[in-house]
């Protein structure tokens, strides 16, 4: 018993700290792996804070945006032409997304909404499958997938251009949000539908101009995640890595998805090399999980959502 | 004038309050009841009952715990996959520790201990709403499934790592294990699921569905008039749990015969609640349509290539059978978005009037 | 809109009445095997070359030879997706048609139809997976699963880094890790390694990489840290892919990295590019298209338009996979047509041939493979065949083979694929068969 409590609570920090520099590693590694998870929570925030739809689609668009891309790329090509082909297909997208899916259930309960992504999902699956082939394609974006050392601390090239994007990306979406016209009319529309139809926002621009950017960073969050692991089928489930992020930052909130990024990736490392050996390894999936959870139960609409006032 | 209404009169409260108050409804029922059970084993191909029937009938029960926990009492749930894996890995541990128990109080019993679990699992419900508690239920899906890959002795320290039904008989039939035929495993199937959906129907009609139906539109109104949030919430996902649990031992024991844990991954957890969603929130006809519509497209489109003799490359035909499906459940949402038990209500409700419009 | 509604309504009560009718009957003067594959899904990349391998053999044989021995062949594919369920709904289906073999080529299916086939009367011929006890053919007679199983893979690879080191005992002290994908596919080394390890005084670390292995910077910083000799690879799909690219990303020697026969294909370098040149791999054949039987596949098969995939994409691991597999499947069937003459065979005579398969160095040559694979000889003990394994190694642009034939530790594997098989036995309520009395 006392084994146990040691090994839980004192063996796990005393590693910690006789190693201090694979602990900073340990730490820049959830960081990395937790801005990579923030890119795909950015999609689901976007839709989600615009138009109250959960899009369970969104793992699915990362990986259409993606081998949208690297198929235009193998077709010759080159990667700037390339990139701007896959943001006109993901804009085309949007459109046919919000005549054929949103238009003819506007209104509807949220859970509805929800189920129409789940077959946006499917139906994406088999489009992008049948389109590009299912074989895993090599994605390369000129960013070698290398390690450099700074002071006995290994950094991946890779992961420092994914985390310097996503801060990026960020920033110019809070900028978006709080300072252009379409940010405030999408922050209107996000309120009440109906409302912001009766002050003169354009419902319909306003979905395809949020399904547009939720696409753009798709493709970003795809060709990060992408260039890891080669284009294939199961980045599609990285949308389920995600989800903690989500919860733990809150789904309306854009900031959220950064924080809530780097807490679940450093808590789901720090939990897997720490304390995974403890019970035989693979702790990751159901730990950040378990830690979003956590903080849910001290703040149940996450760290940054919207406060959900209920009225009787 | 199908609905011959005229000369029904309800003498007695009992028949007033009947499931089926038209007698037309109640005929039509016991018939198609009765149907499922004596036609099927007698007239049904192997491949109809094992491929198609059975997993049909397994899922029906899963959509219809799901269903009163999601679609009654408004508490959105992804852990389906993980209670449902309790039941299964229950059921075999109490089955291979006691050969001699009756396999159906095995069931009951592995039902139970899913409730258990799904007790701890659904406290987070009362404090964590909306999708918010689905992610939450994640955490239970992902750990559970953890768990059983994680400890030999839920496999009795097998080295296969999976889960094989043991074989067991039932009034000196075999119904599990590789020597039992479909149909018998079928009419356990539908005899269960026949009870349980009879238990379920009157659950939600009773105080405890109407419980479950006011949380779920206006909890906070709900608690002001007088039901205990906590105990009505923790009840459905007991019950919830307690269906799931049986459904996955019917997995393992009916359907499979062996399953590892990636057989109750996040994918079923996601497809029950597909089924409990276009079947129709609310409504226990809708956990049988919804897993007929789940089970049976998929299979119709598969085999739609052979019938018109088109012969399409299997890859090909794989992917247009996800974007039809796709295709359909948006199509059917629109048209319908409360499900398919609606539009038979809807197609009942205008029958009871034919000829008439209105 | 209510007229629709009702449309649609009788047009779903349609379909779901007509359903799936039975296919046309099989022709009679010919052989059937339904082929489970998976081209789309999350295992596409994996299970696109060994379908098309799987399919281009088959054409083979019945274009050069007209099929064996004058029996046509006819196989059809089902997409399973490697899920379990569709893959019951596939053998089901298929099963009108009288199969006489079945390849699941996925676990979870492989476990469900071994009961299955054994009522059916339907041999299944899990090569190099599935049930390793079923390689005891006392208690499993109607599974086969030579040439090699993934407990003798694990010794064999064992005995290659002691090789490497300069002898089994000089392995006393070293590191070895065990990355494997946490599922009762990836575990399955796990018990041989620790007995090795406890035999050879090495030092083991076993990670798990859960399902399904998208992000696996954790387990990677734990290597890192353990900074081990060697490590051995037991993952399937895109773990694959993701490990040999966090690998290159570490900074790991790739060729101390040795990944087992389903995680060393093309498309798991492919990904990583420059950086997975070094990485090793086990196979049960050699890979590359410099045998005689490829040659005859592009003449008879591909010069006539019906073969299954690009010529380019021939020589890969996983595409000689299939071949292997075509093949064994071949010649088990003309064996068992040595016995009961050259007709449409049934289920039980093709387990005969199975069981009394004896593949020669000097048939090999016949068929064009001289060198391609390893002799193989079944028998009703031992359906493994005992097989040994070949390490190959990713110079960046193909894979070449770098070790002759390993030999696995037998006395360590049998015992413990002997007793594994009397408990998996007992689990289906078998017997044990006496094989002296059926000779």
């Amino acid at each position: 018993m006392i084994e146990l409590l040691r090994a839980v609570f004192v063996a796990p920090f005393a590693d910690m700290v006789g190693n201090p520099t694979f602990l900073v590693e340990v730490l820049i590694g959830g960081i990395a792996a937790g801005l990579m998870y923030s890119l795909v929570a950015l999609g689901f925030v976007l839709i989600f804070k615009a138009s109250g739809v959960f899009n369970f689609a969104q793992g699915v668009m990362v990986l259409f945006a993606a081998l949208t891309l690297v198929g235009l790329m193998e077709k010759g090509a080159p990667v700037p032409v390339a990139l701007g082909l896959t943001v006109i297909v993901m804009i085309a997208l949007a459109f046919a997304i919000e005549r054929v899916v949103l238009r003819p259930l506007v209104n509807q309960e949220h859970i509805i909404l929800f189920m129409a992504t789940i077959g946006l999902n499917f139906f994406l699956e088999g489009f992008g499958e049948m389109a590009w082939g299912a074989n895993v394609k090599k994605l390369d974006v000129g960013i070698p997938d290398t390690s450099f050392l700074v002071r006995g601390v290994q950094i991946n090239r890779l992961e420092l251009t994914a985390a310097l994007t996503a801060a990026a990306l960020v920033t110019v979406l809070a900028v978006f949000f709080q300072r252009t016209k379409i940010g405030r009319a999408l922050r209107a529309v996000a309120d009440d539908h109906e409302a912001a139809l009766s002050v003169g926002i354009p419902l319909k621009t306003i979905w395809v101009v949020v399904w547009s950017v939720a696409g753009l960073v798709a493709i970003v969050a795809g060709v990060m995640w992408g260039a890891k692991s080669g284009v294939q089928f199961s980045l599609s489930l990285i949308a389920l890595k995600a989800l903690p992020v989500l919860i733990l930052g809150g789904f309306t909130s854009v900031p959220g998805a950064i924080v809530g990024g780097l807490i679940i990736g450093v808590g789901e490392k720090l939990g897997e090399v720490y304390w995974g050996p403890l019970v035989g390894g693979a702790i990751e999936n159901w730990f950040a999980y378990v830690l979003a959870l956590a903080f849910l139960l001290i703040r149940p609409q996450g760290l940054f959502g919207e406060k959900i006032i209920e009225r009787v | 004038m199908i609905y011959r209404e005229t000369g029904q009169f309800k003498t007695s409260y009992a028949s007033d309050q009947a499931i089926f108050p038209i007698v037309q409804d109640r005929v039509f029922v016991l018939l198609v009841v009765a149907a499922a059970f004596v036609v099927p084993p007698l007239v049904a191909s192997e491949y109809w009952l094992q491929a198609v029937l059975i997993p049909l009938l397994v899922y029906a029960l899963a959509a219809l715990g799901l269903n009163l926990l999601t679609g009654y009492a408004g508490q959105v749930s992804l852990g389906t996959g993980g209670f449902m894996a309790v039941g299964a890995y229950s059921a075999f541990k109490l089955s291979t520790a006691f050969p001699q128990v009756n396999v159906i109080l095995v069931f009951l019993l592995s039902g139970v201990l899913a409730a258990l679990v799904g007790l701890v699992f659904g406290m987070p419900s009362l404090r964590i709403k909306g999708f918010y508690l689905a992610v939450a239920t994640l955490a239970a899906q992902f750990f559970l499934l953890w768990l059983f890959n994680k400890m030999p002795w839920f496999v009795n320290y097998s080295s296969s790592g999976t889960i094989t039904a043991p074989t067991r008989t039932l009034f000196g039939v075999t119904v599990s294990g590789p020597q039992a035929t479909a149909g018998a495993r079928y009419l356990v199937a539908i005899g269960l699921v026949t009870i349980f959906a009879l238990v379920a129907k009157n659950l939600v009609r009773g105080r405890v569905g109407r419980a479950w139906m006011a949380i779920r539109d206006r909890d906070i109104a709900a608690e002001i008039i007088g039901v205990r949030p906590m105990r009505t919430k923790l009840l459905a996902f007991a019950i919830s749990s307690f269906y799931c649990g049986v459904a996955g031992a019917e997995l393992v024991f009916l359907y499979l015969g062996s399953a590892e844990t990636l057989a109750f991954d996040i994918n079923l957890s996601f497809l029950v609640l597909f089924m409990v969603i276009i079947g129709g929130l609310g409504s226990v006809l809708g956990s049988f349509l919804g897993a007929a519509f789940i089970v049976l497209v998929p299979i119709f489109l598969t085999n739609v290539p052979h019938l018109i003799g088109l012969p399409l490359p299997v890859a090909l035909q794989k992917q247009i059978e996800l974007m039809v499906f796709g295709a359909l459940i948006i199509f059917f949402l629109i048209v319908e978005p409360n499900g398919l038990a609606r539009l038979w209500q809807v197609s009942k409700e205008k029958l009871r009037l034919w000829p008439f419009p209105h | 809109m209510s007229r629709l509604r009702a449309a649609l309504i009788g047009l779903a009560a349609l379909a779901v009445a007509l359903g799936p009718l039975a296919g046309p009957a099989s022709a009679q003067q010919s052989i059937f095997i339904p082929l489970l594959v998976y081209r789309t899904g999350p295992y596409a990349p994996s299970g696109i070359p060994i379908a098309n391998g799987l399919n281009d053999y088959l054409n083979l044989v019945n274009e050069r030879d007209g099929g064996i021995n004058g029996v046509k062949l006819v196989w059809e594919e089902c997409e399973t997706q490697y899920d379990t369920k569709q893959g019951v709904e596939c053998y089901e289906r298929l099963k009108a048609k009288n199969p006489v073999v079945v390849n699941p080529y996925s676990t979870g299916i492989t476990y469900t139809l071994i009961p299955k086939a054994a009522v059916d009367k339907i041999v299944v011929f899990s090569m190099g997976y599935g049930m390793t006890a079923a390689a005891d053919g006392r208690w499993f007679p109607w599974v086969f699963s030579f040439p090699t199983t993934y407990w003798s893979q694990a010794s064999a690879v064992i005995r290659y880094m002691g090789q490497q080191e300069g002898g089994l005992e000089k392995l006393k002290g070293k590191k070895i890790v065990h990355i494997y994908h946490n599922s009762p596919y990836g575990k399955e080394a796990n018990p041989t390694l620790e007995e090795l390890a406890r035999k050879y005084g090495f030092e083991l670390t076993l990670l798990a990489v859960d399902h399904p292995g998208q992000e696996q910077k954790a387990t990677w910083l734990q290597v890192r840290k353990i900074n081990p000799d060697w490590i051995f690879l037991s993952g399937w799909g895109v773990m694959n892919q993701v490990a040999v690219k966090e690998a290159a990303a570490t900074g790991v020697k790739m060729d101390r990295i040795v990944g087992n026969w389903w995680s060393a294909n093309d498309s798991d370098v492919v990904p990583a590019g420059e950086g997975a040149k070094g990485y090793k791999g086990s196979t049960f054949h050699a890979p590359g298209t410099s045998f005689k039987v490829f040659q005859e596949i592009e003449k008879y098969v591909y010069d006539k338009g019906k073969g299954a995939a690009k010529k380019e994409e021939m020589g890969a691991p996983l595409y000689n996979r299939g071949v292997v597999n075509a093949m064994f499947m071949v010649e088990a069937i003309r064996t068992a047509m040595g016995k009961y003459g050259n007709k449409p065979l049934t289920g039980e005579q093709v387990r005969w041939g199975f069981e009394n398969f004896n593949l020669t160095e000097q048939r090999l040559e016949q068929l064009g493979m001289k060198g391609f694979t390893h002799p193989v000889k079944v028998s009703c003990e031992d359906h493994e065949g005992n097989g040994p394994l070949l390490i190959q190694q990713w110079d960046g642009k193909k894979w070449n083979v770098i070790s002759s034939w390993i030999e696995p530790l037998r006395d360590v594997v049998r015992p413990k694929i002997e007793a594994a098989a009397v408990e998996e036995g007992k689990k289906l309520n078998y017997t044990m068969r006496d094989c002296s009395k059926e000779k």
